[in-house]
């Protein structure tokens, strides 16, 4: 049983880099394509409409609908089947690639038994989490 | 300006962003940024949000790539993204408060320092230098296959050094919202005595790791916009694989010298941008 055990972890071990390689061609795939979906939905939705994204100044209110800047609100967004919502989706899942690859990475490590980088990867992740919890 | 004359604009400067990216090492930002807002006349804060989006697509696209090679250095890479989320953190902090006026001068100032780094950029050989002591404790030397397949040993120096101008790459790159590639092979390439090829791809992994915390700010912000999110996502990723597809062809020399020249000017105006308060 142990044997078997030690075969399995070694095998991760060889295929990790190999893992880490697919997970960012499928998350760059999954993105695009979620993307683009939601941009032919969008343009379904708002064509000929005129953009405007000329400077505001400092002090007024900016940036895009508040339903398109949480999960949640995206989530909402994707049941009424908005278009904007779902790039958003595409979006968010081009944000995570990076992130899920640096997970990957700690657990390669605890494969490895380097407690060192386990801890410095869960430090990289812990910062990561603060930022977004803090600074919206 | 309407959603059918954005699209294929977007859609091109993406292309052009991710096939220039590939060639020369200039990350998605430094193109896009320009484009954005001097070429379309766009709000600053909406190009940054862009150009991040931009960042991570070139920086996974490519390390997909090149992670079979096994070149990067994930120990390194992850060690120093301590000191680029750090400074994210604090750049997105300092973003927060202070005027886009001053953004937009600094913004210029790093461009100028990039194409510089760009146009001069160049891959010497060098000798065996002893690896320092805590390179050894972070396990930081390491190998990889150079261009006839031999495997080349390389030890690392200064770490504390490269730690801290990667804090300064981080803080710059959550303030203006780009990779800062360029800081970020400085720190390793010059300060740490990291092999060119490891330094840079390295840096690229890095590079989408640094974005993707400060991109997770600006989306709750809504600088991100899916109508400029989603063509630029989509030419990038076609750009950067048509890139690294003709890289093997190629002599970048030039094309570096024309980009670096271009990048330059479009630094100037930005700071003139700022300085006059139109951004």
């Amino acid at each position: 049983m142990y044997k078997i055990f030690k075969k399995l972890i070694f095998r991760l071990e060889k295929d990790a880099d190999l893992h880490i390689g697919k997970l960012l061609r499928r998350g760059m795939l999954l993105a695009c394509g979620t993307s683009i979906f939601g941009g032919v939905v969008y343009l379904f939705q708002h064509s000929g409409t005129t953009v405007d994204y000329s400077p505001v100044s400092g002090s007024e209110a900016f940036g895009v609908a508040d339903s398109l800047r949480s999960i949640s609100g995206i989530f909402d967004g994707i049941l009424k089947f908005n278009g904007a919502s779902i790039i958003q989706l595409g979006v968010v899942i081009l944000i995570a690639t990076p992130i899920l690859r640096i997970v990957f990475s700690s657990i390669t490590f605890i494969i490895e038994k380097d407690w060192l980088y386990v801890a410095i990867t869960i430090t990289v992740l812990t910062i990561i989490f603060l930022n977004m919890m803090i600074l919206k | 300006m309407t959603l059918e004359l954005l699209l294929p604009i977007l859609f091109g400067g993406g292309i052009l962003a991710g096939f220039v990216g590939s060639l020369t090492g200039l990350g998605g930002g430094v193109i896009v940024i320009p484009l954005l807002t001097i070429v379309l006349g766009f709000d600053l804060r909406y190009a940054i949000g862009a150009a991040l989006i931009t960042s991570i697509a070139t920086s996974s696209g490519a390390a997909a790539a090149y992670i079979k090679e096994r070149i990067t250095n994930i120990r390194i890479g992850m060690t120093l993204e301590i000191a680029t989320t750090l400074g994210a953190v604090l750049g997105a902090l300092i973003a927060m408060y202070l005027d886009k006026k001053y953004i937009a001068i600094v913004f210029g100032c790093v461009l100028i320092f990039s194409a510089a780094r760009t146009v001069m950029k160049k891959e010497n050989r060098r000798d065996e230098i002893p690896a320092s002591r805590l390179s050894k404790t972070l396990k930081l030397n390491g190998t990889y296959p150079d261009a006839s397949g031999n495997i080349v040993h390389y030890n690392v120096r200064n770490v504390a050094g490269g730690f801290s101008i990667m804090t300064l790459a981080g803080v710059l790159s959550g303030l203006l919202g780009i990779g800062s590639g360029a800081f970020k092979v400085l720190a390793m390439d010059t300060v740490m005595k990291i092999p060119f090829k490891v330094s840079t791809t390295t840096s690229n992994f890095m590079v989408g790791v640094t974005a993707a915390a400060s991109a997770v700010v600006y989306l709750q912000r809504g600088y991100i916009d899916p109508a400029l999110a989603m063509p630029l996502i989509v030419g990038v990723l076609s750009g950067a694989y048509l890139g690294a597809r003709i890289l093997p062809k190629t002599s970048v020399k030039r094309l570096r010298l024309l980009f670096g020249i271009i990048i330059s000017l479009m630094a100037i105006l930005m700071i003139y941008n700022g300085i006059t308060e139109n951004v």
